[in-house]
């Protein structure tokens, strides 16, 4: 039977190609259905090519800056198209990158869309495909936007990030709608680039899933650039013109009209569980709409199994890899680590950078626990002083008893980095002691986690 | 000047003690060498002795509780003394400080260094600092948890099941009886469960680790011969008449004696393997596995090569009975340099034994069976016994063993040869 894998997985994003390569490492016969390009949303209009656009901002905004440190740039002139064509450069890369690991891995690469039949069939237009273990779901989510409020994606006017990162020109005015992780990124790629911007959440502070001590860092940062911020902020009507966008916004009972030439929708995800076959299938939804799944990850049905975005939040691509790493292995038969999901990062990669793990500190509270707050600004830290990155601190928060890490947030140019240290003494259960204990270079900004873990016992050195 | 009563190491492999008994109460004056309380280790039940004349304060181990050896147990102060910052005991506020009572109460108690394994116990178990600093917290055992983390390491999770599990892993809350009997075995369910949970009592946890050490890292490999006992037989029956009231002599005396002597022949099969030298014994003592309520355990007939039969006897009849009342002194059970272990008694045929590490072998005896044999072209009925000998090859190879055991045999075919 040509046809025949033990595995089958749809969908090549981050979850998907991960799950395929532990699979095939681990010696079953593996097939990837992917209709686009490998790498899914992360690799080709998501993750990589936003962390290219924001180090072409980054740039921007040292050359600026430049004189300060001695170097005359002249007039600094930017080229969104530029800087958009370069990203697409790295996203192929990233794209031939994950061919190359699929044909290096003897992954069967099927072109088309994978619809389940039931039975752990797999149907891609007229070609019928059998998995003897398991069929893994793994086919993500999109972007969506509010047709609610007359918001909906016209790809002019109202656009989503898979536009934005295909324009030719940064528009004069943009209004961002949502400022989770995808609403930060573009709203500082789109001001370095020129735009102005607007930044509107519906929730009372920006980042609203970050520790409120982090969302007022970046409200201060933001608004200091020029950025304007609304939190609060409702949108209650949209005009949608040919050429302009004018938006009703009512933030703190006031109400107040926004006017942008571009509106770019980054509020929410719908998940892509329709016309793959899954209710045939008997794969159930749960009431949120993501796929049911088992501590396991296992569907409804037996022996399929649904990991990344689809298999419900936080929908990050690092927690995509994971969950692919870990069916592979149960599917080939071993036992592998359960996933501790309050123990993923979530790191935003605006300036400054924003990253946390476990707890936030309303959350600490909610939770009635009893704990202790260390703190440690970067402004404190001779390297940060030294390459002007004062921007930011870090924060942990310790179980008062027993000095588990309970949370960390990371405000400061390079928290997407610094938050591992973090993510592995959660992972191994160290304590703040343990994290003090490990001897930090210096100067580093990482010194500043250490003296975070010295404060909340009391005894930071450096403050 | 108050002296610190730390939970001892009474045996040599000793990490940590159940605190069976207190004979010294609160309150109570206590002289040098007076026995404080009674604590099992994990080889027998123990007295722990004053080191100080005083008045015991700041008890802090229950009766039934497990702690390890080192951990702070009680304070021995002077009459009068105020007993140093920490618990109190409700009574040293209202006792003014005597005059000879110079030293500030708030001075660190003096640490008489603990016994050396006390610092190494701390780390031996696998456990993230979290579920160390919660268990330290919360007075559990962290040796008695099963680690469901990387590797068999002990993790929060583990902490918090066992803290909704009733007080059965976790030492420190069970109620125990003032003289607890020693735990029963195998406690039969009645409840009809399929399985229950018995927490390793310490002997058990012992065996566990030293067998483990045995059997995995020590390349074993086994010679098994079988031993015409007739003649040894007719030389028991025939001491026996002689002796009449005097004592007895069994098959088991004659085959430590034996050993003993085959081994002064075979000084090779006499050593000990320790990791960078291996050490040749010139003195022989003979470890004999006894069998014990929960568990076994080697005492030792030192110089058995040179101790007469009647001797022999003697000492291995007393060494089992204390052993069996779990009453045997360190001495007594550590520094053998080769072990007999004997289920003949048992109806075993044949059997091997795990080497008891660093020792390089260990005989295994089974019982003796009467067999039609062939003597001189005619089938005689014979008692037969089978030896198998394990050796651990890192210091006996096969011909070694092997003469050693052609020795051994004949010595038992022919009592006589002892003599030589």
């Amino acid at each position: 039977m040509p046809n025949q894998f033990d595995v089958i997985i749809l969908g090549g994003g981050p979850a998907g190609y991960v799950a395929a390569i532990r699979a095939a490492q681990l010696g079953l016969a593996t097939a990837l259905v992917e209709k686009e390009k490998l790498g899914g949303v992360c690799v080709n209009i998501g993750c990589i090519p936003t962390k290219a656009l924001l180090h072409s901002a980054y740039i921007a905004r040292l050359l600026r800056e430049a004189k300060e440190f001695g170097i005359e740039a002249g007039a600094v002139k930017t080229d969104y198209g530029v800087a958009m064509q370069r990203s697409r450069r790295v996203s192929d890369q990233n794209s031939k990158g994950v061919e190359f690991l699929m044909k290096k891995n003897k992954v069967t690469v099927v072109k088309g869309t994978g619809v389940l039949q039931p039975g752990k069939k797999v149907k891609v237009g007229s070609d019928s495909y059998e998995a003897r273990k398991a069929v893994i779901v793994a086919t993500g989510s999109r972007v969506k936007g509010l047709p609610q409020i007359g918001l909906e994606i016209n790809k002019t006017t109202v656009i989503s990030s898979d536009e934005a990162l295909f324009l030719e020109q940064a528009p004069a005015s943009m209004a961002v709608v949502g400022a989770g992780a995808v609403g930060m990124e573009f709203a500082d790629i789109f001001h370095a680039f020129g735009t102005k911007v607007t930044l509107i959440e519906v929730l009372p502070r920006i980042l609203p899933l970050e520790d409120a001590e982090a969302s007022d860092a970046l409200t201060k940062s933001y608004k200091k650039r020029g950025i304007e911020v609304l939190a609060g902020a409702k949108v209650t009507k949209a005009n949608v013109g040919k050429d302009r966008v004018a938006l009703d916004v009512e933030a703190n009972g006031a109400k107040q009209k926004v006017e942008a030439a571009v509106v770019l929708m980054a509020a929410g995800r719908a998940v892509n569980t329709e016309n793959i076959g899954l209710k045939e299938a008997g794969v159930q939804l749960n009431d949120r709409g993501f796929i049911k799944v088992d501590q396991n990850l296992q569907t409804t049905t037996p022996g399929v199994y649904a990991i990344g975005d689809v298999a419900g939040p936080p929908m990050l691509a690092h927690k995509g890899f994971r969950e692919g790493v870990v069916v592979a292995e149960q599917v080939a038969g071993r036992r592998p680590h359960p996933i501790k999901y309050d123990n993923v990062p979530s790191v935003t990669y605006c300036h400054p950078e924003v990253a946390s793990i476990g707890l936030t500190e309303d959350q600490c509270k909610e939770r009635k626990l009893d704990y202790v707050v260390g703190r440690f600004p970067f402004s404190a830290n001779g390297r940060a002083r030294g390459t002007g990155e004062t921007e930011g601190f870090v924060k942990i928060i310790r179980d008062k008893k027993y000095g588990e890490i309970l949370g960390a947030h990371i405000v400061g140019s390079p928290a997407s980095e610094l938050i591992h240290e973090l993510a592995v003494a959660r992972e191994n259960e160290y304590t703040v002691e343990e994290v003090e204990l490990a001897i930090h270079a210096h100067p580093t900004m990482s010194e500043a986690v250490a003296e975070a873990a010295l404060d909340s016992l009391g005894r930071a050195i450096h403050m | 000047m108050a002296t610190t009563v730390f939970m001892e190491a009474l045996s040599p492999t000793m990490e940590e003690g159940r605190l069976v008994k207190w004979h010294k109460r609160e309150g109570d004056a206590v002289q040098v060498g007076e026995t404080l309380a009674e604590v099992e280790t994990d080889k027998a039940i123990m007295d722990l002795q004053a080191r100080a004349d005083g008045i015991l304060r700041q008890v802090a181990v229950a009766e039934g509780q497990t702690v390890p050896v080192g951990k702070e147990i009680a304070v021995i102060v002077a009459p009068g003394e105020a007993v140093a910052a920490g618990r109190g005991t409700g009574e040293e506020g209202r006792v003014a400080p005597s005059p000879a009572a110079t030293v500030p109460a708030a001075s660190p108690v003096p640490h008489h260094s603990p016994p050396a394994a006390a610092a190494a116990d701390a780390t031996r178990v696998k456990a993230s600092p979290l579920a160390r600093r919660m268990a330290k917290e919360s007075g559990v055992d962290l040796q008695l948890l099963t680690g469901s983390g990387p590797g068999g390491r002990v993790v929060r999770r583990d902490l918090e099941t066992a803290a909704a599990r009733p007080a059965a892993t976790v030492s420190a809350s069970a109620p125990v009886a003032p003289v607890p009997p020693p735990p029963s075995p195998i406690p039969v369910s009645r409840t009809g469960a399929p399985y229950e949970d018995v927490p390793l009592t310490q002997i058990r946890k012992t065996i566990a680790k030293r067998l483990a050490t045995s059997l995995g890292p020590v390349p074993h490999f086994f010679l098994t011969t079988e031993v015409d006992m007739e003649r040894a037989a007719e030389a028991r029956d025939a001491l026996n008449r002689q002796l009449g009231d005097r004592g007895k002599v069994s098959f088991n005396d004659i085959i430590l004696k034996a050993t003993a002597l085959a081994l002064t022949k075979h000084r090779a099969c006499n050593a000990w393997f320790q990791e960078d030298h291996i050490r040749y014994w010139n003195e022989v003592h003979i470890g004999m596995a006894v069998a014990v309520e929960d568990g076994l355990i080697t005492p030792v007939i030192r110089n058995a090569d040179v101790k007469p039969l009647l001797e022999i006897g003697r000492e291995a009849g007393d060494l089992a009975d204390k052993a069996r009342s779990r009453r045997l002194q360190p001495h007594e059970y550590t520094g053998s340099t080769f072990s007999v272990s004997n289920l003949g008694m048992f109806d075993i045929d044949q059997f091997t034994a795990v080497i008891n590490p660093p020792e390089a072998g260990i005989i295994a005896v089974g019982s003796i069976v009467q067999k039609p044999v062939v003597v001189d072209a005619t089938v005689l009925p014979r008692r037969r016994m089978r030896i198998t000998m394990s050796c651990d090859h890192r210091v006996i190879d096969g011909a070694t063993g092997a003469g050693f055991l052609k020795t051994l045999k004949e010595m038992l075919e022919n009592p006589l040869a002892m003599l030589l």
